[in-house]
């Protein structure tokens, strides 16, 4: 093609959440050329949604916390499938990383000493989220935003133009990524306002796309959530792991339909807020786990306690991780306990006062009131689970963010996996999102000085650009709209929050199906920002996440953080050992098991034994962690 | 073609396809404030019932020119009444600042450029002028004045609410009485003392210029105060004009013999 | 309660384009967008809209409802009345791309140009020690979700293409006053420039920018207002002109 639009840059970031920006400006501060591509405009990314916080063990509220704390705390939540050296990294960097944000302009909540202030949220044993009322991943996006800027305009004052080292490149949609000699060789895709195509050579290319919830019915996440990262990863060459851990955030609106799956923020338990049934039960103390039976409030004079005095009280069981949470309110509303909507109530208007709600939870009371009719400083809200997260994803290189099997490919954020094993704790993705963004801005840095660019194929070029044009090819074929719907009713019946063999079975032949037909997609209109089109794209990439989560979870028998078998109830200390890698062959997405790697000793002396063994078998405690 | 008629812009013909009664507001604003100028221009010229003891009108008041009626005038009278052989109403030479404070006050500025510059009339209503430069030029950069005019404005608070403390007295200067009219320039300086203290300006200066609020509690706190009234100016804006503009009828009325200022005590 | 909906639709791009009649169904509780959706879906496949979050946070779903700037995900349709038709266009300041979709590169262009927060030189990470009372007014501006809707109904360049290479925009004024007021901030000609370069001279303070701004920013009363009065403090203000000279100092502690 002669007229293709060309660029070339030593690193190209796909995404422009708090992960891919935070990976650009190390790799632009590392002296690097750098491309940040995105969906949709710049600073619209996802992250702008995250609401309660950034968890990072600070200590500025209570200085008992430090990242062994956190480190704990992050491996509990995560049913100790997490891969212990992310983990280790995440629960030491964070700090850093919140503070750095500061350096950039940041205005988080501050302390009555001045400090950044830091709420409490579920799973975490200290309060540890620095925040900024209820919009604070708005305050990373907008900082990380600002700071590129802060950067571009140092270019300005040292090059010819303020774009000339980092240039952010919005509304483009990557399709592919092209490998020559089995090494990355640069991306390719279309802008979204044109349909022209795009060609960016570079040697390294950092996936930070975020999650996958558009594949389901009711999701907190916007049109983006795509899994496009997932799929590109594992077209070129990449593995995921453990896609069938899926986090279903207990909290979403579910009146009126046409708001269902919004996020409520966790924040409103943490501050307060109590979970009732219809018989006005506040039924969570019914829903404790063994494994937290010592940190959890078993009756409603001590929870209440906890708010105000948390070192002799233990805390109020809708604190309890994201998973036992959604799994309890799912388990009323099907026992006919949940609201004619199929909800439950989560009240803050008996413990706060209005003037306080509106203080400390504004967008929450925006949201109800503007789009609910519901004044939550007066009136319960009605809550149900929404698909929110995924906390499987492209196998990394810890240290580096360095996908596995692909040189020069690097994947952080939510798109890459193993950091919060079987389910996340709140707050953690957006420290998560700054700590691995910045290694994977170092990895490729690192990277790239010892590679060469390679040129990419007129033939890569060709095979890239053809099924661009494809779906414009066909005519009278499917609608790309209704086969989107029809996946999704799919996922939400059959691989939602409680699964089992049987449908899973009948989901993994439904979704062959329909990629079958999605094969013959047709787009009506032009190429010129033609919604139909894009979706055409976006769909088939969720169809590899959907293929690639049914595949996984139906491997995976027992029940573990975001991946409930109703044939396999129980937590199964064989299967913590073990890790799903789905791979790619062009045709069919495969699921292999794969060994977890073993606790470090100094890693695994920081817990008690007998916490341990609720988690591991007896030869592994035995073993007392690898050295 | 300019503005939403540019040609990169979506085309479509309306000036504004707003549904509802923009138009209701600017012609509202036009209305009143045209009334306003107009009775205080008649009254500035009409030069005589200002005064009945112990009652100033407002419009008057200080009455700084030879020509005032005696009792009109605490400060004396150090002005002529004629210059260049022109009879000058005494009214002319005080509402000069009024005039000022109120034309640079922030929010009458957002009223007349909307209701009688149309630029522009109502929120994505496109405006009929074809260049606009704000107030960066002469004579609209004078608007940056606003504070001196701001102080004067202080001064004849002190001065109206002066009136309003002498207005405690019978129409023969005996202490201890109040009337109709003690209530109407009471009235009239609390609502100018609102107004003023409302202004933007009062705001930035009490504190809002400040960096760190932490360092200064007390200009901290008068800030935090004058913000809650700011949030109000606009109200207090309308309502203290015609608390001047009654007051003045109230006086006017009295002093020309149609109404009688009823005593209470 | 489903009912059919009356809708008129502007459909086109640079070169051509006009309003197009349709009804759709509406349900109980749903909002612009949802509307939208469901004729892309059923009617016009290839209707161009811009959206992300669908819950009034990212400020993607900026358009024109009833001549209003709106944000079409936190517009209910139950605010009109059953009879009435309800209109939709781009953004009438920028040129449009396609359908409801306009470019917007004008505020990035613009966001570029404002010079960035300057922590001082010796400020170690995780030392800054600032006080809720003295963050709070930066913070208001920060909850700022760029939807531009202020920009698009801002006269100044609504109505004035010519004006766009002079002027930045209320979104930018409460940039601007968010960094002056940021308790740490160390760079001292913000004031200068805002009225020299960034064109706050020619807002004439109408206010339709707070009229329209989905986040209740009051960008008039709270940022250009005590920007244009820091400005008299140092450009027009004889006394204070002479202060800052005497101390050395701009703004106060
Ligand atoms: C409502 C909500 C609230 C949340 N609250 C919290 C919270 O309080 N605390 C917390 O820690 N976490 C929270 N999360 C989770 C957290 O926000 C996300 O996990 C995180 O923001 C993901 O960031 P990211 O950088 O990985 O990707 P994203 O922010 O999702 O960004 C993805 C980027 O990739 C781009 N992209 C995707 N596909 C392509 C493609 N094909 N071509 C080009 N570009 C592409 C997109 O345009 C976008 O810019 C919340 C999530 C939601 C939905
Ligand atoms: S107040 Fe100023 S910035 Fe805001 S819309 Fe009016 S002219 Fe524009
Ligand atoms: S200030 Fe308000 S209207 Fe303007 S861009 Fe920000 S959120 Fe939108
Ligand atoms: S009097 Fe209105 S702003 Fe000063
Ligand atoms: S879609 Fe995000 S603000 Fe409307």
């Amino acid at each position: 093609m002669t007229n293709l639009e060309r660029h070339s840059y030593d690193v190209v970031v796909i995404g422009a959440g708090g992960a891919g920006l935070r990976a650009a400006v190390e790799a632009r501060e590392a002296g690097l050329r750098v491309a940040i591509i995105c969906k949709s405009l710049f600073g619209k990314a996802h992250t702008v949604m995250a609401e309660g916080g950034a968890a990072a063990s600070m200590g500025n509220v209570n200085d008992n916390d430090n990242w062994q704390v956190h480190f704990r705390d992050t491996m509990r939540g995560g049913k100790f499938l997490n891969h212990y050296r992310m983990a280790e990294l995440h629960a030491k960097e964070s700090p850093d990383r919140i503070w750095e944000l500061e350096q950039w302009g940041a205005l988080f909540d501050r302390t009555a000493e001045g400090k950044i202030s830091q709420r409490n949220f579920g799973g975490h044993e200290y309060p540890r989220l620095a925040h900024v009322g209820d919009r604070t991943g708005l305050e990373l996006i907008r900082t990380m935003q600002q700071r590129i800027v802060a950067l571009q305009q140092k270019d300005g004052k040292t090059y010819a133009s303020m774009e000339s080292h980092l240039k952010v490149f919005p509304e483009l949609t990557v399709t592919e990524i092209i490998k020559e000699d089995g090494k990355v060789a640069g991306v390719y895709g279309y802008w979204r306002e044109t349909g022209a195509e795009v060609l960016f050579e570079a040697p390294a290319v950092i996936i930070a796309t975020g999650g996958v919830g558009k594949t389901f019915k009711i999701t907190s996440n916007s049109w983006e959530g795509t899994g496009d990262g997932h799929a590109l990863a594992l077209k070129a060459g990449a593995n995921l792991v453990d896609m069938e851990f899926l986090q279903f955030h207990p909290t979403g609106m579910v009146w009126p339909p046409s708001v269902r799956g919004i996020l409520v923020t966790e924040s409103v338990r943490g501050e307060g807020g109590v979970l009732t049934n219809t018989n006005g039960e506040r039924f969570m103390f019914k829903y404790i786990p063994d494994v937290f039976k010592d940190k959890y409030a078993d009756n409603e004079e001590e929870a209440d306690r906890w708010y105000t005095d948390q070192d002799n009280n233990r805390r109020p069981p809708e604190l309890l991780p994201r998973d036992e949470v959604a799994r309890a309110i799912n388990t009323e509303v099907k026992a006919g306990r949940g609201t004619e909507h199929g909800g439950v109530f989560l009240d803050v208007s008996k413990r706060l006062t209005a003037e306080v709600i509106k203080k400390r939870l504004p967008s929450m009371w925006h949201q109800f009131y503007e789009l609910a009719g519901v004044d939550i400083t007066k009136e319960p809200m009605e809550v149900g689970p929404t698909c929110h997260y995924v906390m499987g994803g492209v196998e990394v290189e810890p240290d580096t963010a360095a996908a596995v099997g692909v040189p020069g490919l690097f994947a952080a954020g939510e798109v890459a996996g193993g950091m919060h094993g079987s389910n996340r704790l709140g707050g953690n993705s957006l420290s998560d999102l700054l700590v691995f963004g910045r290694r994977a801005g170092m990895g490729a840095a690192e990277y790239v000085k010892g590679a060469k660019a390679v040129a990419v194929s007129e033939a890569s070029i060709k095979a890239a650009a053809d099924r661009i044009e494809a779906p414009f090819t066909r005519s009278g074929g499917e609608n790309s709209y209704s086969l989107h719907a029809e996946l999704q009713e799919i996922t939400h019946n059959l691989v939602g929050i409680i699964r089992t063999g049987s449908e899973l079975k009948e989901a993994i032949e439904k979704i062959a199906e329909i990629r079958k037909r999605s094969a013959n997609v047709s787009v009506a209109g032009g190429r010129k920002f033609n919604p139909g089109f894009h979706l055409a794209f976006d769909l088939d990439n969720m169809l590899l996440v959907a293929e690639s989560t049914a595949k996984s979870a139906i491997s995976r028998e027992e029940s573990r953080g975001g991946h409930t078998r109703d044939d396999f109830p129980q937590l199964d200390n064989k299967w913590r050992q073990i890790n799903h890698i789905a791979s790619f062959d062009g045709n069919v997405v495969s699921v292999r098991k794969q060994e977890l790697p073993a606790l470090p000793k100094e890693l695994f002396d920081l817990f008690d034994v007998h916490e341990l063994e609720k988690y591991m078998t007896p030869e592994e405690i035995a073993k007392g962690g690898a050295r | 073609m300019s503005g939403v008629f540019s040609p990169t812009r979506a085309k479509i013909k309306e000036r504004t396809l707003r549904t509802d009664k923009w138009w209701l507001q600017p012609a509202i604003t036009f209305g009143v404030l045209i009334s306003f100028v107009i009775y205080a221009t008649f009254r500035a010229f009409e030069n005589k019932y200002y005064f009945s003891e112990p009652l100033v009108s407002p419009f008057y008041s200080p009455c700084l020119s030879t020509s005032c009626i005696e009792g009109s005038s605490p400060l004396g009278q150090p002005f002529n009444n004629e210059y260049f052989g022109i009879g000058i109403s005494p009214a002319l030479l005080i509402l000069i600042f009024p005039l000022g404070f109120r034309m640079t006050c922030y929010y009458y500025r957002k009223a007349y450029y909307r209701a009688f510059w149309m630029s522009p009339p109502a929120c994505a209503v496109a405006e009929p002028h074809t260049k606009y430069t704000g107030e960066t030029r002469a004579p609209l950069i004078l608007q940056n004045g606003h504070r001196w005019f701001f102080y004067f404005g202080l001064i004849f608070n002190v001065l109206l609410t002066y009136d309003a403390i002498i207005a405690f007295r019978d129409e023969e200067g005996h202490w201890g009485h109040m009337s109709v009219g003690t209530l109407v320039l009471l009235l009239n300086a609390t609502l100018l003392w609102l107004y003023s203290l409302s202004c933007h300006t009062c705001r930035h200066t009490l504190g809002g210029r400040l960096k760190h609020f932490s360092k200064h509690p007390v200009r901290y706190k008068l800030w935090s105060w004058v913000s809650v009234l700011n949030h109000k100016h606009p109200t207090f804006a309308w309502i203290s004009l015609f608390g001047v503009a009654f007051a003045d009828i109230y006086v006017r009325n009295v002093a020309s013999g149609a109404w009688t200022n009823f005593y209470f005590f | 309660m489903a009912r059919k909906l009356k809708m008129r639709i502007w459909r086109g791009d640079a070169d051509n384009g006009g309003l197009q009649d349709v009804t759709v169904e509406a349900n109980e509780g749903e909002v612009v967008l949802d509307v939208i959706h469901r004729v892309q879906a059923t009617q016009m496949g290839d209707l161009a809209v811009r959206w992300n979050c669908k819950a009034g946070k990212c400020g993607s779903c900026s358009m024109e409802i009833n001549g209003k700037p709106r944000l079409a995900c936190m517009t209910q349709v139950a605010s009109y009345g059953d009879e009435e038709t309800i209109t939709v266009t781009p953004l009438r300041a920028f040129p449009v791309i396609k359908d409801l979709v306009t470019d917007v590169s004008f505020n990035y262009r613009k966001a570029m140009e404002i010079p960035s927060y300057e922590p001082p030189a010796n400020l170690k990470p995780g030392e800054a020690r600032m006080e809720q009372v003295d963050v709070e007014r930066s913070q208001e501006f920060r909850k700022c979700i760029e939807c531009f809707l202020c920009q698009d109904t801002c006269h100044v360049i609504r109505d004035h293409e010519e004006n766009k290479k002079s002027f930045a925009g209320p979104r930018f004024f409460i940039r601007i006053a968010e960094l002056d007021m940021h308790p740490l901030d160390t760079l001292k000609n913000r004031k200068q420039k805002a009225q020299e370069e960034h064109g706050l001279g020619m807002c004439n303070i109408t206010k339709c920018c707070t009229e329209v701004c989905p986040e209740h920013i009051r960008i008039t009363d709270n940022a250009i207002i005590p920007m244009k009065e820091r400005v008299v403090d140092v450009k027009y203000d004889p006394l204070r002109w002479l202060g800052t000279k005497i101390r050395k100092r701009e703004g106060i502690v």
